[in-house]
């Protein structure tokens, strides 16, 4: 009986936030692993069509991305909605597609430089026009690796 | 007598750490880059001739600004596009009108039946992207089916669960032979 009396005491220990960095620490070093830095800002609107055969791209090293799509809301006022050109963090017009090409080779290794992947992130809502001269200006400049940026298609 | 060291106070750490996992979460993005990869035939000038191919062993696609598509000159849509495409791959019945096949060796696979057949793809100025990237998935769709439907006839198991030795021997059996016409009102029919 004596055994009861015990909890007579009313205080409950503090509970002990010592292993609190630890979880902490494990959700960072997830996010550290999964996650990629985010390299440009977005200076044109980029919902991707959607697909059903597609695949990783591999290798982000060797990855140059040319995002094409509208102006987004603040810079519709100065450039207009007409589907334009992104490269690195400005507009682009088709001439200085070259250069990129060329800069962006400069900057990889000698032997890595003909296993550049281009890949072209354009909205679904943008025509043709404009992506097959995309297309033409890097036949011009012998970058042939290509990649269509899209999403996998929801399967209903 | 060793003075006792005073034990560090840790109850920062938790802050120093939610600090770190908040900015990793505001300057880094999950998604990964996927789509579908292709390769550009090489640049060439204008006034090389284009090929001449035999009717029966071309697939002609049209695409319109009004995102209609025609193949062979009906027009069809897009969904049954992959059924027409991998009837003209791999035409398994020797039809007449769909293209012909001729004997090639291949390494891993012996003298083997390639097609001849090629899909030219041609789309007009106005045609959507999201048409295009469409028409362009019912093709990958199709060739993907004609290289599992080989890799199965002659393995057993699927294109992807081939080794890479002999994915590319199915690369050589089915190649992808996909002819992107220029849009039409760039210039004229050259490739």
């Amino acid at each position: 009986m004596a055994k009861f009396k015990k909890d007579s005491k009313k205080e409950t220990p503090a509970i002990s936030t010592a292993s609190l960095p630890d979880i902490v620490f494990m959700l960072l070093f997830f996010f550290m692993v999964s996650t990629t830095m985010r390299e440009v800002t977005l200076m044109v609107q980029n919902n991707m069509p959607q697909a059903t055969q597609i695949a990783k791209l591999e290798k982000k090293s060797l990855v140059s991305n040319i995002y094409v799509g509208k102006p987004t809301q603040q810079y519709q006022k100065a450039y207009g909605t007409e589907p334009r050109i992104q490269l690195n963090d400005r507009f682009a017009t088709l001439q200085e597609l070259g250069s990129f090409i060329a800069a962006e080779r400069e900057a990889r290794k000698e032997e890595d430089r003909n296993s550049i992947t281009n890949n072209l992130k354009i909205q679904s809502q943008t025509t043709m026009g404009i992506v097959t001269d995309i297309k033409q200006e890097l036949r011009k400049a012998n970058s042939l690796r290509i990649n269509y940026g899209s999403r996998q298609k929801v399967q209903n | 007598m060793a003075k006792k060291t005073p034990e560090v106070n840790a109850t920062s750490t938790a802050d120093i750490a939610f600090l770190l996992l908040v900015f990793f979460l505001a300057t880094t993005t999950m998604n990964v880059d996927s789509g579908m990869f292709r390769r550009l035939p090489p640049y060439q000038p204008d006034n090389t001739e284009a090929p001449k191919i035999a009717k029966r062993n071309i697939l002609q696609i049209l695409v319109n600004k009004d995102n209609l598509l025609s193949v062979n000159g009906e027009i069809l849509d897009v969904t049954r596009l992959k059924k027409e495409a991998l009837d003209f791959i791999l035409n398994p019945a020797n039809d007449e009108n769909l293209p012909e096949k001729s004997v090639k060796e291949i390494e891993g696979l012996g003298n083997v039946e390639v097609s001849k057949g090629v899909i030219s793809l041609q789309s007009d100025k106005g045609t959507s992207y999201e048409m295009y990237i469409a028409v362009q998935d019912q093709l990958a769709a199709a060739f993907n089916e004609a290289r599992d439907r080989k890799s199965v006839s002659k393995w057993g198991k699927k294109y992807n669960d081939l080794n890479s030795d002999q994915q590319e021997a199915i690369k050589k059996w089915v190649p992808m032979s996909i002819s992107e016409a220029e849009p039409k009102n760039i210039g004229g029919k050259k490739k």
